[in-house]
């Protein structure tokens, strides 16, 4: 596992993204976590300026971005005190000894030059200080076109080049990239493509370094593949629903940290049908949505958790007016503007009961950056179907994390074809046909959703309480209590569409489940692993659907003597849990910003079987 | 780097008295294009077949208290909208939420009562995304300018082919009458025991500060005149803002009673009709007044027997690409109602929002099927590779060629010439 950091102008996001593509390209298998500041550019050389970019591969299947990083790229002293922390003994550190000046040490409170101590030798790290910036300058002397702070600049290449050449890489992909980057500055190309060549070059010269990496493909299932971010999957989950609902797509956004990409990606996508509306605020993006929903579209809107705060009003509305949309939330560090850059998993309760009166939504999270695809496809699916707002989740950890995706077959995507209703679903008293907007299917208790154009089917909806069937407004007691069991009872109709939960417990004989939600599948599995290796048995299962659960998740619950529910958040699935079963779930939070690590997830674990052991004893 | 791409502006100007529109300062390109009407796309009636008010008139009772201004323009809708000739179920009615939002239900079009201000913003998306509808907004003085300001402004900014019907009675009827951000200062009301010493908007210089390209002024009990302006604001191309006075006898009676009695209002109503003196009173009446220019550009009223030396008679033109005039003219409007320009203060051509929006879409999807050979393509993009099945592990690299469409690499677009990266925005938090 490898961490790049540096300053936040150094270049760091994008050496650790090529680095990426190489990797996947030669089999292995790779999980990303960019880290980067909130602002965008915090002061040079300061500990709030560090940026990095850890890439975790190998050749088997990799569940997170990993704990510790084996190798630390650290451009500045700020990214090596920064990231010390997490380093374990044995670690690999290479660092930019140019920019270890006076000065800079200084901002971040070095009092000795580390390189020149022994105390990272000390604390067990192999230290490879290399004037990274002055051998780049060098390496580019002919360059008389640029200036020194852009010959400067390729620094990053040269130590992804030397990085390339430590873990066996070819650079060819990164050269075609940098090639398709700079078609139109030959000269910038030329010394990008100069600074990487030099830096393998150098590694392959150098006596520094005594160990090289081989790192062997992961073995995969057969098909064809490629990197993917989950804001990626995200956007391509959206079109893939749009073309297998026959709809077209109508996005209402207004951009915020980190689901702007979302917004980004659709927005070139005109050629499949795709309108993108930038709105004035999230209000007005909902509200677009919300009106293209009226006319017909896949309304959705993209946001982030101040964001669906924004919405809510308008949420509401689509509950009332029964209208399919979807609505996600790429989650950020909360409360108010928190922490944008960051993830958190603590807009459920938002998501599940942040609106007025009784208001059910379905919600959906997806669990890993991959499928944020398919979650997007199965949001998509229940809102048409059962023309209700539904709200998917996803965090910022899984919408700029990145992953091998193992592409599906167009054809083979489920097929969710939507019809519109054409003609009148009742008589009158006189025996004339009439349309009725709020008589149910009685099956998925649906209303019909017949769109402006129609001939015959004028009607209108609104936020004010309906008639049953008619729709008319109702201020009749009986009608509302009946109008919120029905919106209620609709919402829990979906769970007949949902599959049985799937649990994960290789040996039957598990006595301890660790279930998640969202963006700590991967945390989980890789715990699970770490356990089920010392020969201990536990059993995991996730929750795509958040509302309504799948039907049997209370007999599972109470199939395993303890629960253990791992949250990003202060416990919010795990208030709803024990208050929908009365189950007694055991919650693990942390709020750090950060994924959970698999090493604590598993002390966690550990620690729960050997109490439900030691209970076992003393009963 | 920010680049410019699709039509510049048509010529704004249809003037018919042939006077060159030449203003050095605002260069456009004339492209000559014809003009679109606001209904163009819209479905119309089969030859021979006619619309009836009664067409239009839904089977719900309506609410409001007696003698309220909205029964009036409820009726003058409902009587011009079998004129527009459109198939009723291409027309939609979306309002916010107050007494005038309830207009609707009225309405046996389809329709949207909404939530409070967010009209704008649903109509924008419906419209947007239907160019075959005729999409109508009806809001009031606190739904569009209090909450929903922000919608308002923006919707006509874009110039979304909407429009908009804007019940000024001064006043919250719905909340039992609190002031509005159109009640004048002294208003004194349920939550202004002591008089309101809150500012008031004039709508119209807020349309025009908004870049609106159709602003309009009526009366609810003016049927002629309000079936005139609804006329040419539904052929206009883009959002039509209409300013419709309109009584509260509740909460705000007589609001506008110095323009509804017909001696007064001959004194302080300016009738704008295009290419004419903007004139108070019978043209050649002792005291006819007329809006003049004085020699540092200010308007003035003054009597139209006694033109001061120097001061030039304001003739209207709606057309006028610069809006200067029309915001002088909306400035004489004051609470006094000494003098109040009714009709038509502006009416330009702009390019929509919604129809830029679907030219561009159409013109990325020309030639293009969506089919699952396209989203099969979508979905691989530009970097794959393939895992051989034969022996687990073996990998074979596939490059294919950078320039596909499809999502760029997570970090992969920007940076290295900047220097910066991609994933960091979120400026100032
Ligand atoms: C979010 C929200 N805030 C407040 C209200 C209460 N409310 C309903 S209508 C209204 C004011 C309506 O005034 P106006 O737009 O002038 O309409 P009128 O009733 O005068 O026609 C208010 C404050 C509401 N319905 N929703
Ligand atoms: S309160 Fe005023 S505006 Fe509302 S319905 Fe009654 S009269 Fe009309
Ligand atoms: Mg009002």
């Amino acid at each position: 596992m490898i961490r790049f950091a540096g300053d936040s102008g150094d270049g760091m996001q994008l050496t650790g993204d090529r680095f990426t593509s190489d990797t996947a390209a030669l089999g292995n298998d790779l999980s990303t976590l960019p880290n980067f500041p909130a602002e965008i550019r915090a002061p040079q050389g300061t500990l709030p300026g560090v940026s990095s970019f850890q890439v975790h591969f190998a050749d088997h299947d990799i569940a997170t971005p990993g704990d510790a990083p084996d190798v630390l790229v650290a451009m500045n002293p700020a990214a090596l005190k920064a990231n010390l922390p997490d380093l374990p003994r044995g670690a690999t550190v290479i660092v930019n000894s140019d920019e270890f000046t006076r000065r800079n040490l200084a901002k971040v409170g070095y009092a000795a030059n580390p390189l020149e101590d022994d105390s990272l030798a000390d604390a067990g790290y192999h230290v490879h200080a290399l004037p990274l910036t002055s051998m780049t300058v060098e390496a580019l002397a002919a360059f008389d076109g640029l200036t020194r702070k852009e010959k400067e600049r390729a620094k990053n290449m040269l130590a992804l080049g030397l990085l390339s050449w430590l873990y066996s890489r070819d650079t060819a992909s990164t050269e075609a990239f940098l090639r398709a980057k700079f078609a139109q500055a030959p000269e910038i190309l030329e010394a990008n493509l100069t600074a990487l060549r030099t830096g393998h070059a150098y590694g392959e010269t150098t006596e520094d370094f005594a160990v090289r990496y081989q790192v062997a493909p992961a073995p995969m299932t057969p098909g064809t593949y490629r990197t993917i971010t989950g804001n990626q999957a995200l956007a391509l989950g959206l079109v893939a629903s749009a073309y297998r609902t026959g709809l077209p797509l109508v996005l209402g956004s207004y951009p915020i940290t980190p689901a702007s990409d979302v917004l980004h990606q659709l927005s070139t996508l005109k050629a499949h049908g795709v309108t993108t509306l930038q709105a004035e605020d999230e209000i007005a993006a909902i509200g677009m949505a919300l009106g293209a929903s009226f006319g017909g579209a896949l309304g959705v809107t993209t946001t982030s958790g101040p964001g669906l705060a924004l919405k809510s009003e308008t949420i509401g509305l689509a509950v009332a007016t029964e209208l399919p949309l979807l609505v996600i939330d790429i989650q950020r560090g909360g409360p108010s503007t928190g922490l944008p850059t960051k993830t958190e998993q603590a807009d459920l309760l938002q998501a599940l009961h942040g609106r007025n009166g009784e208001s059910p939504v379905a919600v959906v999270a997806a669990q890993s950056p991959t499928d944020c695809f398919d979650a997007a496809l199965e949001a998509v699916r229940i809102a048409t179907t059962y023309r209700t707002p539904v709200i998917l989740l996803s965090d910022g950890y899984l919408g700029n994390g990145s992953e091998p995706w193992q592409i599906p077959a167009a054809a083979q995507l489920p097929d969710l074809t939507v019809r519109h209703t054409t003609e009148p679903n009742a008589t009158d008293e006189r025996g004339e046909p009439v349309f009725h907007p709020y008589l149910r299917d009685e099956q998925t208790l649906a209303r019909p959703w017949a769109v402006p154009g129609t001939p015959g089917l004028e009607h209108r909806i609104g936020g004010i309480e309906k008639a049953d069937i008619t729709g008319n407004i109702s201020y009749d007691p009986a009608n509302h209590d009946r109008m919120v069991r029905l919106r209620q009872a609709k919402i829990g109709a979906i769970a007949d569409s949902i599959p049985p939960l799937e649990v994960d417990d290789p040996s039957g004989e598990a006595r301890v489940l660790v279930l998640g939600w969202g963006s700590t599948y991967g945390p989980i599995g890789a715990a699970t692993r770490l356990v089920r290796a010392t020969g201990a048995k536990v059993a995991r299962a996730h929750l795509r659907h958040l509302n309504p659960f799948p039907a049997d998740l209370g007999d599972v619950l109470r199939r395993y003597d303890r629960v253990v529910v791992p949250e990003m958040n202060l416990g919010q699935l795990a208030l709803l849990l024990r208050g929908t079963y009365l189950v007694d779930v055991r919650s693990h939070t942390q709020v750090r910003g950060l994924p959970f690590t698999a090493g604590e997830l598993a002390q966690v674990v550990h620690e729960n079987l050997m109490e439900v052991q030691s209970q076992e004893v003393t009963v | 780097m920010t680049t410019h791409r699709g039509s510049a502006p048509v010529n704004p100007r249809n003037d018919s008295r042939g006077s060159a529109p030449v203003n050095p300062g605002n260069s456009t390109t004339e492209l000559g294009l014809p003009t679109r009407r606001g209904t163009e796309g819209v479905p119309t009636l089969g030859d021979g077949s006619t619309q009836t008010k009664k067409d239009f008139t839904s089977d719900q009772e309506v609410r409001w208290c007696p003698g309220c201004g909205d029964y009036a323009v409820l009726a003058a809708v409902q009587g011009f909208l079998p004129d527009l000739g459109l198939r009723r179920e291409n027309i939609v009615f979306v309002s916010g939420i107050g007494c005038s939002s309830r207009f609707p239900y009225y309405l046996d079009t389809y329709g949207m009562h909404s939530i409070h201000g967010r009209a704008p913003a649903i109509a924008t998306g419906l419209a947007t995304s239907r160019e075959d509808l005729s999409v109508w907004v009806v809001t009031g003085d606190g739904d569009a300018l209090s909450i929903g300001g922000n919608h308002l402004i923006h919707a006509m900014r874009r110039n979304v082919n909407l429009t908009i019907l804007l019940f000024n009675n001064k006043i919250y009827g719905l909340t039992k009458g609190q002031y509005s951000p159109t009640s004048d200062v002294g208003a004194v009301t349920k939550s202004t025991p002591s008089g309101s010493v809150d500012h008031p908007f004039n709508p119209v210089s807020l349309a025009l500060g908004s870049e609106a390209t159709f602003v309009a002024r009526t009366m609810d009990s003016d049927r002629a005149h309000l079936t005139e302006v609804l006329r040419a604001a539904a052929a206009h191309r883009g959002t039509s803002l209409v300013e419709i006075y309109q009584n509260c006898p509740i909460f705000n009676d007589g609001a506008f009673q110095l323009l509804k009695d017909r001696d007064e209002a001959t004194g302080r109503v300016a009738h704008l009709r295009a290419h004419e003196p903007v004139r108070i009173g019978a043209e050649g009446s002792p005291e006819a007044k007329v809006v003049v220019r004085d020699p540092e550009g200010r308007l003035q009223v003054v009597p139209e027997q006694a033109v001061p030396q120097g001061h030039t008679v304001v003739v209207h033109d709606p057309a006028d690409p610069d809006p200067t005039s029309a915001f002088g003219l909306s400035r004489l409007d004051d609470p006094s109602m000494q003098t109040v320009p009714m009709g038509i203060f502006r009416q330009v051509e702009r390019p929509t929002y919604d129809d830029g929006v679907r030219e561009q879409v159409q013109q990325a999807t020309a030639g293009t099927t969506r089919d699952t050979a396209s989203l099969d393509a979508l979905l691989h993009g530009r970097d794959t590779w393939t895992v051989d099945g034969t022996r687990p592990g073996q990998v074979e690299q596939l490059l294919e060629g950078e320039t596909t469409e499809g999502p760029t690499p997570a970090a992969g677009e920007a940076l290295v010439e900047e220097g910066e990266e991609v994933y960091e925005d979120e400026g100032t938090p």
